[in-house]
């Protein structure tokens, strides 16, 4: 399992690799993360369940990720693990965090929004997948 | 950019001729230097929003264009409900009218420089800005409904600002037909905390120093002499905006093969304007603009309360409030008749000269000011719409200098410590709570804005009027 971040123009690129769709997904989160803050930096304190669905698997990639944002955004969290469970095209997550500390994590810039540019989840000829779009900034 | 597709027609212009599925030919308003340095995905996304229904003339980039998401990020499109003509949740983007306000001080640099740290200080402790930064205002249910139909009209009936403000802001503070019934609980209570937020990435407060009159006449109508202590805000509709755009970008892009729309990249999100879809897009995103001028207006209140009480003797007046990423109803002369059209500014910023109907009678035998920003080290303008602007662009100019590389090369590039040393020692005084945001933001990672406004004004689009130079810079 891994992430990363590739580039794009004026925002960030998130891309999540896993053994799984449901594994890249979360890897994907954990780049969404990493877009704010280190998530190494996040301690897994409380948990926050996170479902939604979509018409296919990229649309459900944006949905997810959003949801993330959103939470992130009223709840005034970070989360530095996912557990994400899918079946079809309906997703079921736990997302593993805590309470921003604005003087700790020090966080760079808020994600608006996950986009459709470079929106992509595939399966790689050695099995693994990849979830990937950009998020603006 | 690859130039082989592209046919010079002037200095400045370079056409896209209309092939494939386009409906009309794009347009792109740059140098050969400008041009050569713009993403190949700039011609790619110009020809995809050609091929929207409904649009009218061309699709145009700004000097300022780059790979955004649907739309080039300096695109402007505009579209005919007459002709089927379509609304884009993706034209708009997320930052729904993300803008810039400029404020007269009425201080001279001489007057700032004595105290300049502490009005850094200062501001920075009272103006919320950066990631979960929050808001001291908070909205019950009908106040947020209030302040979406009302925009800065609401901010300042609340006591955020003066009257004469609203004369100052693109439609009077307060554009018509918002509905904020179709604005989601979500997008509302993502809004809860930030009223009065500044936000983060390349939203900022700075004070400038007008550094260069470009046009006398005008720049002296402005207020604006060479010397004069300007203050500039650049932000946008925070929380609520992006999520509106989410929202409906997701049901657009769903919904676009219903509609019989073949979208060339689902970004492109889009719905017929007299559908319901479009109808109840046109209501949010309405409401989504009032959020954001309400949202400038409160800032404006807070930094002059800032200013005052480091410099009693200020007096700060509002020059203008431009939105940068809006679809607005506006009438056009095409082809010789008038049209009242849906035009799309995806990072442009209308550029409406003089005589003008629609500007305030402040600016009528002027032209508006077109307000361009800077990143924290580098340049902002003021320009003025003319008389002579490029109608075929529907009045629009660019917005910005736009990125030259990605936040994170430049994380890789430069520590955020460092910028914030090199520019202290250039007189810029910079407060933001991240260093590594302070980093991605690096003048260095911009491109040139010299040149942007330089071909602006070759290509006829807007004049510049006086170069403003930062001297404190408050990020996200």
């Amino acid at each position: 399992m891994a992430w990363e971040h590739f580039a794009h123009g004026a925002d960030i690129g998130v891309r999540g690799i896993g053994r799984s769709r449901a594994e890249a997904f979360g890897e994907a989160a954990v780049a969404l993360t990493a877009v704010l803050v280190d998530p190494r930096s996040v301690v897994a304190q409380s948990e926050l369940p996170i479902r939604c669905s979509a018409p296919d698997d990229e649309m459900l990639l944006v949905d997810w990720l959003n949801a993330v944002v959103y939470a992130m955004a009223t709840r005034h969290m970070l989360f530095c693990r996912y557990e994400v469970r899918l079946e079809d095209h309906a997703l079921a997550a736990s997302a593993w965090g805590e309470a921003l500390d604005r003087a700790r994590h020090r966080p760079a810039v808020e994600v608006k929004g996950a986009t459709c540019t470079e929106l992509a989840v595939r399966e790689r000829s050695d099995g693994s997948w990849v979830a990937q779009c950009v998020v603006d900034v | 950019m690859d130039t082989a597709r592209l046919i010079r027609v002037a200095e400045c212009e370079w056409r896209l001729p209309q092939q494939g599925a386009m409906r009309v030919p794009g347009v792109i308003f740059a140098d050969l230097p400008l041009l050569r340095a713009m993403d190949d995905k700039v011609s790619e996304q110009l020809a995809n929003v050609a091929s929207l229904p409904g649009i009218v003339q061309a699709a145009y980039a700004m000097p300022d264009a780059h790979w955004g998401y649907g739309f080039p990020i300096g695109g402007v499109a505009a579209f005919d409900p007459e002709q089927g003509g379509v609304v884009s949740a993706g034209g708009v983007g997320f930052d729904i009218a993300c803008g810039v306000r400029t404020l007269l001080t009425g201080l001279r640099r001489s007057d700032l420089e004595p105290v300049k740290a502490r009005l850094a200080d200062v501001l920075a402790a009272r103006i919320p800005a950066g990631v979960g930064s929050t808001g001291s205002l908070r909205l019950d249910a009908s106040a947020m409904d209030a302040m979406l139909a009302g925009g800065a009209r609401w901010a300042v009936a609340q006591g955020y600002g003066l009257p004469e403000d609203l004369a100052r802001t693109e439609e009077g503070g307060c554009v018509a037909g918002a509905d904020p019934a179709q604005v989601s609980p979500a997008a509302k209570r993502r809004q809860r905390d930030e009223m009065g937020t500044l936000g983060s990435g390349n939203h900022y407060l700075e004070v400038q120093h007008v550094a260069e009159v470009c046009d006398a006449r005008i720049a002296a109508a402005y207020g604006l002499a060479v010397g004069d202590v300007v203050i500039s805000l650049h932000c946008g509709s925070r929380g609520l905006g992006h999520q509106i755009g989410t929202e409906f970008l997701r049901e657009m892009a769903i919904g676009a093969g219903a509609a019989g729309i073949v979208l060339p990249d689902r970004e492109l999100a889009c719905a017929p304007i007299r559908s319901a879809v479009g109808k109840r897009y046109l209501g949010a995103m309405r409401a989504a603009i009032n959020c954001a001028l309400a949202n400038r207006q409160i800032l404006t209140h807070v930094a002059r309360a800032a200013v005052r009480e480091v410099l009693p003797g200020a007096r700060v007046a509002l020059l203008y409030d431009v939105s940068h990423n809006t679809c607005k109803v506006e009438q056009h002369v095409v082809d010789g008749a008038l049209r009242h059209l849906h035009v799309h500014r995806k990072g442009a910023t209308r550029a409406f000269g003089p005589g003008h109907p629609e500007l305030p009678v402040a600016f009528r035998a002027l032209g508006q000011p077109v307000l361009i920003g800077g990143s924290m080290g580098t340049a902002s303008y003021v320009l003025a719409g003319t008389r002579n602007g490029r109608d075929g662009a529907f009045r629009s100019a660019c917005h910005g200098a736009g990125r030259a590389m990605s936040r994170n090369e430049a994380a890789r590039r430069w520590h955020g410590r460092s910028v914030i040393d090199e520019l202290a020692a250039r007189g810029v005084e910079i407060r933001s709570p991240s260093s590594r945001g302070v980093a991605e933001e690096a003048p260095g990672a911009y491109k040139d804005v010299v040149a942007v406004v330089d071909v602006a004004e070759r290509a006829g689009l807007a004049c510049k009027v006086a170069r403003l130079e930062p001297l404190v810079c408050v990020k996200g």
